[in-house]
């Protein structure tokens, strides 16, 4: 069995495998986010009556989880590769262990085991019922079938499939110290992101400046609302994004209390939820074909 | 007799979920079966990870033959009437006969059923029984027109060998399942229980949960015998791991020595939380050993290597995580994170964390004073009690709050009363689990929950119907089991009013001082007592319609909690509301007291009695427009029977304030108890509405004073029955 040894091995391997199985292989998004479910590929094209498959890698940023460089597991940046496939065929489930096979996990020497985890998306106003995939007790995939996404259902249900990349590798690569990775034959992840998780850490906790970062949530809230009106789906989704990601830094800054907290992610969801109508309403989401 | 087999085969049913699932279905085709009047011998139905299985022994092969009549309209009922009712009964109007019920004539059909072939029957009802089944939270997927916990597979359904051909959600019954996902290839063509069990088994799955249960069971006690050690005994997480394996492996893995000296809480919250480990100790000893069992779902070709070795590569980041947070954590005295509570905001409208650890503390000194406990060391329990929050462990595993305060008072010297109390203030955490009963303890866990209610309630959280988001039901029931099983003797609502006086901008001078005070345990504990001694003296300025809903708050979840010990709930809203006494202790006794009064025939009657004078009362007041209230003139008494009744009223009215005054609760019933005699043989003997005037009225107030005179001990008009 191959086994992919590097980071970029184990990128390239699941790309390999679901482009394999008819999905259009994405680039990340250009717009910061927590997680590769926020990735419009997903998050809009997972509404509306339309088959799809997409595969692609997303930077998540979790400003929050920064630690300086200095946890050996914890990245406030780290990748997601994320596969979307609707409707949810019937043998996904068989599907997804032929990429865990592909990837170098053998079933017959390792415990693989679906553990309920129903995932939910409060900001997205999004939720689906699933499980965290685990190997050895250690979680390698989040999957998750769509129910709903931003307060509208899923219908076809899709299939969500979210592998946490370095997390993956480091159980594959046996190593401890995520900066220990091998990226390829040449570089080691450090060398690539241990500068950048040092100085994002300092500036998600200690320099960003609230004030600018709260009046580009509201900048990002209104204008997510004008481009709604204007029934622009994906320009006002890309807003919504933008609001979302201000609010995680506001609060790993930590100047969000815990009940402004529910305020806020309940506005991020407000103009979710917007997004999606409009999506639904778009050529690519109605469920009335407009042209095409 | 026939047997039926049922499976279930879907992909993997979360573990909590399917005991429940496999007694649900069990409940329903059982139900379904007894409206088909097919009755069977025996009943037996499995859970795990993929399957719900049911078997029921002993069918018939089909129902019996029956005949039914059904009553139909009236011979000369409209034409279409009469023929709706054939077409509903199936019948033609030669098939009925014409019957007389006095009234007229009516059409009878006689309806002949022939039983249907028991294969027949359970194809039919089974799609429908099947979509009955409640699961908490179910899906839907593409090609399944119902909802289901997970995507189904496959049904087997077979009666005596033979296929029951049905469909349900979108899957075709037929007697084809699967064995493990990993350790057996292709499907399994199955026709009864026996080999179904035989077949699976072999293909590595085993159907009985309490199989497996004993089976990890067995294998963790043993595994760890052999290494000197034993379980840490964890029901729910056995209960949970048998939802996780079909074919379950126990494994023994290491934990690294590095960790060892965290507490065994982090330890063991670590991985029970995060892995589902067993933790393992010597016996006899609190602290744990460095080996933990694991459950796996395999028979792995190497013995099972590569898995401990994984797990034990899975467990060293989590908790060296944890130790990273201990150590930091322990750097900073745990008195010192009381003022970082300043940054986390409890309620936007109410207050920090910080004003919350400042009223915890002052409500705690109070409660203290009353009971006659140590005020200083509730006040300090009180204001550390929540520091905790802010320490990154509890931030990590929010299950430890209260116990990692604990290690970090302790770690700083505190008293040991203060360390257990920062531990216990969360307590009970559930219907198992104690009320505190230590002073100290007692005290802060009386704060904590009542300053959620009152700030909550002010903030306007009350929980209305289903919703209620702060868990304030569980709050208030918390306060009453904290003085119920201690005995308490605390008015509540002198702490109520407190809260509130140092929450609310209304009585700003209280919550000014609060304000300035917060850093100050000396300052507090003169809040406290000034507070105290303010609402006893003028109990009205303080008194806000927040504490009369929050009382009767409390009185509703008081019923709840009587209920269960088989305590009537109107008896409690006879005591409670008559003196909104929120002495809890002193309401259950007059409760319990009263309760036994009225299984007495003695209080059954005079129950009777007063509900006779009541109902005078409450004509004669509407007729005359007025309310009869006062002391009846003894120079109007004439009849010996009301003489009587005064007399004994005098007498017991006094006889019973001075019971109620001591709380002897049965003394104040046995003396109302008396007065059942003289009140049957007033309405015996007495025309209360006699001609004259004078003496009408003058008996009227004669059963006013009955009314008031039983409403010394509750308000009667509120029992039921």
């Amino acid at each position: 069995m191959h086994k992919a040894r590097t980071f970029q091995d184990l990128i390239l391997t699941l790309q390999n495998y679901w482009a394999k199985q008819g999905c259009v292989i994405l680039q990340p998004y250009d717009v910061e986010m927590g997680a590769g479910t926020f990735h419009p590929a997903t998050t809009l094209r997972s509404l509306g009556p339309r088959d799809w498959r997409a595969a692609y890698v997303q930077p998540s940023r979790r400003p929050s989880d920064g630690r300086y460089g200095e946890n050996p597991n914890r990245l406030q940046h780290y990748y997601q590769f994320q596969v979307i496939l609707k409707p949810a065929p019937k043998d996904v489930l068989d599907l997804y262990l032929g990429s865990v096979r592909e990837i170098g996990l053998d079933p017959a020497i390792h415990d693989i085991r679906f553990v309920e985890d129903d995932w939910e998306s409060p900001t997205l106003g999004a939720w689906g019922l699933g499980w965290e995939v685990w190997c050895d007790g250690m979680e390698i995939t989040q999957f998750t079938y769509f129910q709903q996404v931003g307060g509208f259902d899923c219908d076809p249900v899709s299939a969500e499939i979210t592998y946490g990349l370095e997390r993956l590798a480091m159980y594959v690569q046996d190593v401890e110290f995520v900066y220990d990775l091998a990226y390829n034959d040449r570089f080691r992840y450090g060398e690539v992101f241990h500068q950048s998780e040092r100085e994002f850490s300092t500036y998600n906790f200690e320099k960003s400046d609230s004030e600018m970062l709260f009046r580009h949530f509201a900048d990002a809230e209104k204008e997510c609302g004008a481009l709604v009106a204007a029934k622009l789906a994906l320009p006002a989704y890309d807003q919504c994004i933008k609001a979302s990601h201000c609010f995680n830094l506001l609060d790993a800054r930590g100047v969000i209390s815990v009940t402004e907290r529910a305020a806020y992610i309940g506005r991020v969801r407000a103009l979710a939820k917007a997004c999606c109508e409009t999506w639904l309403e778009s050529p690519m989401g109605a469920y009335e074909p407009r042209y095409g | 007799m026939p047997e039926f087999l049922l499976e279930l085969f879907s992909e993997e049913i979360p573990a909590r979920m399917q005991p429940a699932a496999a007694k649900d279905l069990e409940r329903l085709v059982v139900g379904a079966l007894s409206d088909q009047m097919l009755l069977f011998e025996s009943i037996k139905s499995f859970s795990g990870p993929r399957r719900l299985t049911l078997v029921i022994g002993g069918l018939p092969a089909q129902q019996k033959d029956v005949e039914e009549e059904r009553k139909g309209p009236r011979v000369n009922a409209p034409e279409n009437a009469i023929e709706g009712f054939l077409r509903s009964a199936g019948v033609t109007l030669d098939q009925c006969v014409k019957e007389n019920d006095g009234k007229g004539e009516f059409y009878v059909a006689r309806i002949k059923r022939e039983g249907r072939a028991t294969a027949d029957v359970l194809a039919a009802i089974l799609p429908e029984t099947l979509g009955k089944l409640p699961w908490p939270k179910s899906m839907r997927w593409p090609g399944s027109p119902v909802r289901w916990v997970r995507p189904l597979h496959a049904i087997v359904a077979t009666l005596d060998g033979e296929v029951v051909p049905f469909s349900f959600a979108g899957v075709d019954s037929g007697q084809t399942t699967y064995g493990h996902r990993f350790l057996s290839k292709g499907p399994i063509e199955v026709r009864r229980y026996e080999d179904y069990a035989k077949k699976l088994h072999d293909a590595h799955v085993i159907v009985d949960a309490a199989e497996r249960k004993e089976i990890i069971r067995n294998a963790v006690v043993n595994g760890a015998f052999a290494l000197g050690l034993e379980p840490v005994p964890d029901e729910g997480l056995l209960d949970e791991v048998t939802g996780l394996a079909e074919w379950p492996v126990v494994l023994f893995g290491k934990i690294d020595d590095a960790f060892m000296d965290l507490p065994p809480e982090i330890l063991r919250t670590t991985m029970r939380t995060h892995q589902k480990y067993f933790a393992l100790r010597k016996p006899g000893e609190t602290g744990l050993a460095n080996r933990f069992a694991l459950v796996s779902n395999m028979v792995a070709s190497d013995g099972g290597k590569e898995i401990v070795s994984g797990n034990e590569r899975v467990l060293r980041p989590r908790l060296s995580d944890a130790k990273f947070f201990w150590d930091q954590d322990k750097k900073r005295r745990l008195e010192s994170r009381v003022v970082d509570l300043k940054k986390s905001v409890f309620h936007a409208h109410a207050g920090t964390m910080h004003d919350r650890a400042g009223r915890i503390a002052l409500i705690a000194m109070l409660i203290a004073d009353i009971l006659g406990n140590d005020v200083v060391k509730a006040g300090r329990a009180g204001l550390l009690a929540k520091a905790d929050l802010t320490s990154s462990l509890v931030g990590e595993f929010p299950e430890l709050q209260g116990i990692m305060g604990s290690y970090y008072a302790d770690h700083d010297g505190e008293d040991d009363e203060v360390v257990d109390a920062i531990r216990d203030h969360y307590r009970p955490l559930g219907p198992s689990d104690r009320a505190p009963s230590s002073q100290t303890s007692i005290a802060v866990a009386l704060a904590d929950k009542i300053d959620s209610l009152v700030a909550l309630w002010r903030a306007g959280e009350k929980p209305t119907g289903s919703k209620d988001p702060f868990a304030l039901r569980r709050a208030g029931l918390g306060v009453i089991r904290v003085v119920l099983e201690n005995n308490l003797r605390l008015p509540l609502w002198i702490v109520l009013e407190a809260d509130e006086a140092v929450t609310s901008d209304r009585k700003h001078s209280w919550s000014t001082r609060f304000a300035d005070a917060l850093e100050s345990p000396v300052l507090l504990k003169g809040i406290a007592s000034d507070l105290q001694a303010r609402i006893r003296e003028s109990p009205l300025e303080f008194d806000t319609e927040d504490i009369d809903e929050i009382l009767d708050f409390l009185a509703e979840r008081l019923k709840v909690v009587l209920r269960d010990k088989g305590v009537r709930h109107d008896l409690i809203d006879a005591v409670f509301y008559l003196r909104r006494d929120s002495d809890l202790v002193r309401v259950v006794a007059c409760v319990e007291g009263l309760q036994a009064f009225l299984k007495t025939d003695d209080g059954a009657n005079l129950l009777a009695g007063y509900r006779r004078a009541v109902n005078i009362l409450k004509i004669e007041e509407k007729k005359d427009g007025h309310a009869f209230d006062g002391e009846p003139d003894p120079k109007l008494l004439q009849a010996p029977e009301e003489i009587a009744l005064f007399k004994e009223m005098a007498e017991a009215r006094e006889l019973i304030a001075a019971e109620l005054q001591r709380e002897r609760f049965t003394e104040a019933m046995t003396v109302m108890a008396r007065l059942r005699g003289p009140v049957d043989a007033f309405f015996d003997k007495v025309t209360v509405n006699a001609p004259e005037p004078e003496l009408r009225k003058n008996r009227l107030l004669l059963l006013s004073r009955l009314r008031a005179t039983l409403h010394l001990v509750a308000d009667f008009s509120k029992i039921e029955g």
